[in-house]
């Protein structure tokens, strides 16, 4: 056996075994650079594990040599290594740069037990992305949350404590109603791999409890995913979180819940069941469309730069799953490479906001007022950034909205109807983003503050800034890896349908 | 005698409303947490009761005897869930404590009143 066989498993081990030496290091420098180094390892599996999908297809690992469905199948497509890149390149770039900043916002003595709870967090988030079963999922699930609570309660003001609460409530119904489902799928089918599951369900003569557990399966994991009317504990969370955590679950724990929402609706759910084509979109599309409508509607009029850009997330999680509610190829296509673009975009944005949080307390537009003038540097990647939120041209969220608006013509009504949201949030985000970029640029600093001198950020955390806003640029010339890998994705979750 | 074979569901279905409730209605942090344990342990109760076969015994293979067997894969499954609720609770009742210390409460109305007024 080589060491290459085993990679889907070190993806998960190589994380979740660094987590506990950390905490016998004790040492915020030792715990920091071994984090990162884990995060790298990860981030360097994860690409040796698009390579090998892309060269081989579907790489499929038995878990203790125990063949499925009776073992634990780890099971890794285009659309998991997508998600694996997405979430093991946040923790690496945001861990890499994020040093300066996680050390004020938390005790040098507690940093060691934080990185832990950080690598076990990108755990189960892998776990995740490579697992093949329904009820490690849910295990894994448990694990990433359980550890982002941690990691967000860690924020600096009171108010991370009652958000972080809230979520925790709102996380273990979402998980709780996602278990249901898994076992009334069980009940019906006894099997839990997905693979297994999905040729099982076209046997079972009572649907019922199958359509039940779509039910159950699809709230809950709306729940975890923000999807709209369920999003209400993100924007908090999200705010008040220490920034480079922002940073991290921003570009990555929701598109997990959307990835595994994708695998149940189609690979286990639609070949199967009569009209869940019908009625997952049914359900969906006026979901996602008011998500993007109320999302970028708040964003507009938000004065909180790290609010505002939550509630941006919550009309671009409205943009994937308006994609996948098309249930054709070419809409899959675009919601799954806007996972990707939007992951890179917002991710760059929070960490402009990482970089000019080391010099301003007061995160209001107001506060950044002619923020500009002494972080020139951070402030432009930020309009970067914000350029490929909106999707100008050149750019990576160019791509995506290009091939949703493409998908959205090729539908009847609700294409049109999709198309004009589509054009309108845009149109918002063009002026939410504008919001900031006046504010930076063209602000008055408050009359009464002393003048602040010009200095950028630490040059890791402005490189890292860059980088990911030069992703931004770079994925826009060149979207082949993203955009090859939804189309391979779209392809697995749609096998069954004409 | 419908009914009464779905007992165990009919538990399930009541035992989740009540801790769902709960977790709705209270604005104590405690109540809630406690109500989200009801929740959890009522779908404990759903795996558990569906693993059971009717005359089955404990599943161990012993030579000679042909006996009809429960189940054990969800019992297995429900005690890492159960773990996993445990952990759950534990962090919460964590959060509670330091809310508690931030706050001087865990009214979660009068936390929300105490933020308005900073």
């Amino acid at each position: 056996m080589s060491v290459t066989s085993q990679l889907p498993a070190l993806q998960v081990v190589v994380p979740l075994l660094t987590a506990p030496v950390l905490v016998l290091l004790r040492g915020a420098s030792l715990a920091w650079a071994g984090a990162t180094a884990a995060s790298f390892m990860a981030f360097a599996i994860a690409i040796a594990l698009t390579l090998e999908v892309l060269a081989g297809g579907t790489q499929v690992y038995e878990m203790g040599a125990w063949p499925a469905p009776f073992g634990i199948e780890l099971r890794i497509d285009a659309l998991n290594a997508l998600v694996l890149l997405i979430t093991t390149g946040a923790s690496a770039l945001t861990l890499l740069c994020g040093r300066e900043s996680l050390a004020r916002d938390i005790d040098e003595d507690r940093q060691p037990l934080f990185y832990a709870a950080w690598l076990v967090a990108l755990a189960g988030l892998a776990g995740i992305a490579v697992t093949g079963d329904a009820f490690n999922v849910f295990v894994f699930m448990e694990i990433s949350s359980l550890a982002t609570y941690i990691i967000i309660a860690a924020g600096p003001d009171r108010r991370a404590l009652t958000a972080t609460f809230k979520y925790l409530i709102m996380g273990t119904i979402g998980a709780t109603f996602y278990l249901i489902g898994v076992g009334l799928v069980y009940m019906m089918t006894g099997t839990l791999n997905f693979a297994d599951m999905e040729v099982r369900i076209a046997d079972v003569a009572d649907q019922r409890p199958i359509l039940v557990a779509a039910g159950f399966i699809t709230v809950g994991l709306a729940l975890k995913a923000a999807v709209f009317p369920l999003h209400v504990w993100l924007p908090n969370a999200y705010t008040h979180a220490p920034h480079v955590v922002t940073a991290f679950i921003a570009a990555c724990s929701t598109k997990v819940a959307i990835y595994v929402l994708l695998r149940f609706d189609f690979f286990v759910f639609q070949g199967n069941l009569e009209g869940h084509v019908v009625q997952f979109a049914g359900f969906l599309a006026p979901l996602a469309l008011l998500g993007i409508v109320v999302g970028s509607a708040v964003a507009v009029v938000e004065g909180n730069l790290k609010r505002l850009l939550a509630y941006s997330s919550v009309a671009q999680i409205g943009y994937i799953l308006l994609g996948a509610s098309f249930s054709n190829a070419a809409g899959l296509t675009a919601g799954v490479a806007h996972m990707f673009n939007h992951a890179l975009a917002k991710g760059a944005l929070f960490l402009a906001v990482v970089a000019l949080a080391m010099r301003f307390k007061d995160l209001t537009l107001d506060g950044l007022a002619g923020a500009a003038r002494s972080m020139p540097w951070t402030s432009a990647a930020l309009v970067v950034a914000g350029a490929s939120l909106v999707g100008i041209p050149g750019t990576a969220g160019f791509i995506s909205k290009w091939l949703l608006l493409s998908a959205a013509f090729e539908q009847g009504t609700l294409g049109i109807v999709s198309a004009i949201v589509v054009v309108l949030s845009s149109l918002a985000a063009v002026v939410y983003i504008w919001r900031i970029i006046e504010r930076l640029y063209f602000g008055e600093p408050v009359a009464d503050a002393p003048p602040l001198p010009r200095q950028e950020a630490p040059w890791l955390l402005l490189a890292g800034v860059w980088l990911a806003a030069l992703a931004n640029i770079y994925f826009g010339l060149v979207p082949g890896l993203p955009v090859g890998l939804s189309e391979a994705a779209a392809d697995g979750l749609l096998r069954h349908l004409p | 005698m419908e009914l009464l074979g779905l007992f165990n569901y009919w538990v399930f279905a009541v035992l989740l409303m009540v801790g769902f409730y709960a977790v709705i209605a209270k604005p104590n942090m405690i109540k809630k947490l406690l109500g989200l344990a009801i929740f959890q342990a009522a779908v404990f109760l759903l795996y558990i009761t569906m693993d059971k076969v009717e005359g089955g015994t404990a599943p161990i293979i012993q030579a000679g005897v042909d006996a009809i067997y429960s189940n054990p894969l969800p019992q297995v499954l429900i005690l890492t869930a159960i773990v996993v609720g445990i952990s759950t609770t534990a962090l919460g009742l964590a959060l509670v404590v330091r809310i508690h210390e931030a706050y001087g409460t865990i009214e979660e109305d009068e936390t929300q009143q105490k933020d308005l007024e900073e």
